[in-house]
């Protein structure tokens, strides 16, 4: 009898111990985890936001800041400087944009554009917009594209998007246009706001036009038909529109297109997908993974390419010369700093656990490597360098 | 050889009618062998195989189970809940009444567990998943839950087929003597707006034949408050939100009819069952977002039927059969999100027949084999109706030599699928794989000496689970090129047994220590292509290492009984899929996503006459959300202390009214089992019930 009782005490107290330091405590905002990858350095360009967009549900969704004074990479400032805000940053961070003295966060599962002060990373306010996808500014106005606008049913359920003008001082929207279907991103070119129409909800029929809205009177004026699924519209400084358009992920392969919206017609085409464009002065950066549903073993196959926009020619399809580009698992994000000309990939991994930044100096030698949050994929350099209308 | 495999299975299927012809040999070794254990029983089908046979064959491996008065105190929970006691096990909820509760062993994932109702596995082939919260105790008998396979061999190919099992065993009818039926009507209600009343009746044509009807209803408005707060490090308050859950809302109606049979040396049966549901799917509670609208239509229906003859007093035979037809509608109506309506409708025929043949009194053999045929149709944008076709075979012995008993096992499963690729409408090509695995196993007991009853044992299995029907074809995500996934186990461990006729009636210690491997894991890696696009990959793997311990007491002090038993398993499972990601923040043989390194549960049963009082802690140790052990992805311990109390009065000689209260997480802890995932607080459940016979 005394044996199996002394088993029983045994494991009582070994149960007992465990429980007593392995209790719940108190969920306590936490410093943020800064780390040093480089040298400092002293240009205009002070900093590097880092919105990771954190997977669907996870609200996740959070701001990372590079310092270029002290060479110092920080994460999630987005939760230490606003511990009071419920639930954090929210769920899937989709673009992030500065204007004036502002940052904009465009939260997409959580139906808001998250407004902060853009040294501090204090918030100033939230513009409720359900849907809520890319977001440009001109004038004095932000442009925020939206999935969800009015609903039809004829006899199918549709909806169509919108576009969302909001006033940057009073941070109310105050106009809103409808467009296509399912609108993505959207750019401003000789006063007139171009969107990208994905129609992703609609499969098999997607989109395949731009909408342009007359920014004067605020509507659709007219519908470029270009190629189907459009994402990305970013016009550069001669007035050409850089689209691209995802395909169909089966038959229709995705491509890069420039439109130019003087001689009104597509004057350059690339066989290449892009998820992520960016500009530095006449040279496009576009990365992506080309994807097609029909192949027997998934193979990803991915593309870093810089474009010149004054010739509109290939430059290179791999800028990442020193073959560390393997070690990129899915390129998900394209930056590049004005001044130094570094170039920032960000890779997404696999979207549930946290990715990495890369850069590269401009001849595509791999400088530092970081662990970010969940998804990076937008960028904002912070500093005294943009030249904004 | 998968053809040849198909020719085997239908030899096998077609021989079980010509058997059934066979004269019945002598019934004096087919002995009532359990029905010493409840005195009122004048007739009881034993149905569970193990005690049907020659001899009581004592299992190899045992099983952890659930049952009798702790499990009435449950009555109107659900299986998933009780499932929370044992050791090895990890609920996946997602809260309240309606969410979805899956269950994983020993960290191999969900798909590698078997759910077995009455005898016959419970398929989901669209995407492998069996919501064990739609299963009620109220018609259950018992739950056992087994690591490795059962140890029987007189068993179906299918049942070889899994890694770990779920075996819920239906109530059968028992009747007291010269009584022809019995009935049992209740009402549960309580939290989340619950209410369910449920009646069953059963009903003895004659010696040989009774039968069983019951249902229920389940009606939950299935609100509840949660609270979600974060403090500053001085402890003051940042932010601390109440709501409510909202869109948890269940309709549920379950209809299922039985009836069971005996013949002179088996026993047959045959169900019915009907489950009919609509839901509000409660969603993840992000920033900005505290309410959903999506909802979700489930209407299950199947037909079974099972016999088991002894034929000669070597040979015993055993035929199942089932036909099962599912409808499943998702409906996302939110106008910020997109606009899904999605219904999808499966089939599945299952046959088999199983053979046992005693060698020598101490050798047994068997053979069994199993068809089966799965459809699934859907009216989704560029859908690929899949079929599968299914044969397994397995062959199985079991020897024993005094105090060693072994048992070996093995399975080859074959399985052909048929798909088509579409594009808006257009048929890009057919697709048509044939996937074939052999999964051998091998389990050994022994006791060392007959002095005391200390028995060690040891097992190896190799099981597989398919791909689903969403891994392989689900409209653009899924991977038609997918490879089974395999989950190789290695478990040794003790057990020691005391049994006195003193006050401590029973002490049981048992302790397992485990390797587990799975390999070609399937998991959905992003294409990269686009906002939230995936396929389906086998490329994970993960290593379990494990303890489950356990202990089990039960005291008689005069009238008053008391069952205690402790759990306690730590696992370190470790992803290894992606030794390119090691080092800071990595993956890389992190612990892999909601497995706690410790858990455990302490449970204490205490009847005293008609009186039952309940008392049950559960504890789940630290966790992160993914492979990556970060702060980020860190989810805190969660413990609930559950209380119920109840009192059976008999009205009369034939009538007895029975009252339980039950308080679940009496503590009122905040917390999540699934990362944003808000579950119930403090919560109360009260059941009524009348037993007529």
């Amino acid at each position: 009898m005394t044996r199996p009782r002394h088993h029983f005490l045994l494991l009582y107290a070994l149960m007992t111990m465990l429980l007593a330091t392995a209790c719940r405590h108190d969920d306590v905002i936490y410093i943020p985890e800064t780390v040093e990858i480089a040298r400092p350095e002293f240009t205009a360009v002070q900093g590097l936001l880092v919105l990771n967009e954190g997977n669907m549900n996870m609200n996740k969704a959070s701001l990372d800041y590079y310092s270029y004074q002290y060479g110092s990479y920080t994460r999630d400032i987005y939760s230490f400087a606003n511990p009071r805000a419920t639930k954090g940053l929210g769920d899937v961070g989709n673009d992030l944009g500065i204007y004036g003295s502002k940052l904009y966060a465009v939260i997409n599962c959580s139906n808001k554009v998250e407004v902060m002060d853009k040294f501090s990373i204090e918030r100033i306010g939230q513009i409720n917009i359900p849907n809520c996808r890319y977001i440009c500014f001109y004038r004095g106005y932000a442009y925020v594209t939206s999935y969800a606008g009015p609903v039809e049913i004829n006899p199918t359920y549709t909806q169509r998007g919108y576009v969302a003008k909001i006033d940057t001082a009073t941070l109310k929207v105050v106009a809103t246009c409808t467009v296509g279907f399912q609108p993505d991103g959207l750019d401003v070119a000789g006063n007139r706001l171009y969107v990208a129409n994905s129609g992703g909800y609609m499969v098999p029929n997607y989109e395949n036009t731009l909408s342009v809205i007359d920014l004067d009177t605020f509507t659709e004026v007219n519908r470029i038909p270009l190629a189907i699924n459009l994402h990305h519209v970013r016009a550069d400084r001669r007035g050409v529109l850089w689209v691209t358009s995802r395909g169909d992920y089966y038959d229709t392969d995705a491509k890069l297109l420039a439109y130019d919206t003087r001689k009104q017609r597509i004057v350059a085409d690339f066989a290449l997908s892009a998820l992520s464009l960016w500009f530095d002065a006449d040279t496009l950066y576009a990365i992506g993974t080309r994807w097609s549903n029909l192949e027997a073993e998934p193979t990803l196959d991915h593309t870093y390419a810089k474009i010149n926009t004054a010739n509109l020619s290939m430059i290179t399809d791999r800028f990442i010369t020193d073959g560390t580009d393997t070690d990129i698992a899915v390129p998900y994000g394209v930056a590049v700093n004005p001044i130094s000309g570094d170039v920032y990939v960000a890779d997404a991994k696999d979207y549930i656990t946290p990715g990495t930044l890369h850069c590269y100096d401009n001849t595509g030698h791999r400088l530092w490597s970081v662990r970010t949050g969940d998804i990076p994929a937008h960028f904002a350099f912070l500093g005294d360098i943009y030249e904004q209308p | 050889m998968p053809k040849a495999l198909l020719t085997i299975v239908a030899i096998l299927l077609t021989v079980c009618p010509l058997a059934g012809g066979s004269t019945p040999a002598d019934s004096s070794a087919y002995a009532r062998v359990g029905s010493g254990t409840a005195s009122i029983d004048s007739m009881q089908y034993l149905r569970g195989i193990t005690v049907l046979g020659q001899k009581p064959y004592a299992e190899v491996i045992p099983a952890q189970t659930l049952s009798g008065a702790r499990l009435r105190q449950l009555d109107s929970h659900s299986v998933a809940d009780a499932l929370r006691y044992f050791s090895g096990i990890q609920l996946k909820d997602y809260g309240g009444v309606g969410g979805l509760k899956t269950v994983d062993i020993r960290s191999m994932g969900s798909n590698h567990m078997g759910v077995f109702y009455d005898g016959i596995q419970l398929g989901n082939a669209q995407n492998g998943q069996v919501d064990l919260g739609r299963f009620s105790l109220y018609d259950v008998d018992d739950i056992a839950l087994y690591n490795g396979q059962k140890s029987d061999i007189l068993q179906p190919a299918r049942d070889y087929g899994t890694s770990g099992q779920i075996y819920i065993r239906p109530r059968t009818p028992r009747f007291a003597p010269a009584q022809h039926n019995n009935l049992s009507a209740s009402v549960a209600t309580g939290s989340f707006g619950l209410i369910r009343p449920a009646l069953r009746w059963e009903h003895r044509f004659s010696r040989h034949v009774s039968a069983s009807v019951s249902g229920d209803w389940t009606y939950a408005t299935g609100e509840y408050r949660f609270r979600y707060r974060q403090l500053f490090s001085d402890g003051t308050v940042a932010w601390d939100t109440t709501a409510t859950r909202h869109n948890g809302d269940l309709h549920a109606l379950r209809m299922e009819a039985a009836l069971y049979g005996s013949t002179d040396n088996g026993t047959w049966n045959a169900r019915a069952y009907y489950y009919n549901s609509k839901r509000g799917i409660p969603g993840a509670i992000v920033s900005n977002v505290w309410k959903m609208a999506q909802r979700q239509w489930d209407r299950n229906f199947f037909v079974q039927g099972s016999w088991q003859q002894r034929i000669s007093e070597r040979y015993t035979l055993l035929a199942r059969a089932k036909y099962a037809r599912d409808y499943l509608r998702y409906h996302n109506p939110d106008t910020t999100l997109m606009y899904v309506d999605n219904r999808f409708w499966q089939d599945e025929i299952y046959v088999t027949t199983a053979h046992r043949i005693t060698i020598l009194p101490d050798w047994d053999a068997s053979l069994s084999a199993d068809y089966q045929w799965n459809y699934l149709n859907s009216t989704m944008v560029n859908f690929a109706y899949p079929t599968r076709h299914t044969a397994m075979v397995a062959i199985a012995t079991a020897y024993t030599l005094r105090t060693l008993k072994v048992m070996a096992s093995g399975l080859l499963t074959a399985v052909h699928d048929r798909s088509t690729d579409r594009n808006n409408g257009v048929v890009l090509q057919q697709r048509r794989t044939w996937r074939t695995r052999l999964t051998p196993s091998v389990a050994l007991s022994w006791q060392p000496t007959t002095l005391i009853d200390l028995n060690l044992r040891a097992f190896y299995k190799r099981a597989f689970r398919m791909p689903t029907f969403n891994d392989l074809y689900y409209t653009d995500i899924g991977n038609a090129s997918l490879r089974p996934e395999t989950a190789t186990q290695y478990n040794i461990g003790v057990q020691y047994d005391l049994h006195t006729e003193a006050a401590l009636q029973l002490l049981r210690v048992q302790a397992d220590a485990y390797y587990n491997l799975v390999d070609d894991k399937i998991i959905a890696i992003p294409t990269g292509s686009g906002q939230y696009r995936w396929t389906m990959t086998n490329i994970g793997r993960v290593r379990i290492r494990g303890i489950d311990t356990n202990l089990r007491l039960r005291l008689l002090i005069g009238r008053v009984g008391l069952e205690t038993t402790l759990a306690y398993t730590y696992q370190r499972a470790q992803d290894y899929s992606h030794p390119e990601d090691s080092g800071d923040g990595g993956t890389y043989r992190g612990q892999i996503a909601y497995v706690p390194r410790h858990s455990g549960s302490v449970a204490a049963h205490l009847s005293w006459r008609g009186f039952n009082l309940d008392y049950s802690f559960i504890y789940v140790g630290e966790r992160y959300h993914t492979s990556a052990n970060i702060h980020a992805n860190y989810e805190q311990p969660w413990y609930t202390h559950d209380l119920g109390a109840g009192y059976t009065l008999p009205l009369s000689a034939r009538c007895k009214a029975t009252a339980i209260l039950q308080v679940s997480n009496l503590f009122n802890q905040q917390y999540d089992v699934i990362h944003n995932y808000p579950m119930p607080g403090r919560n109360y459940r009260f059941t009524l019930k009348f037993d007529l016979q």
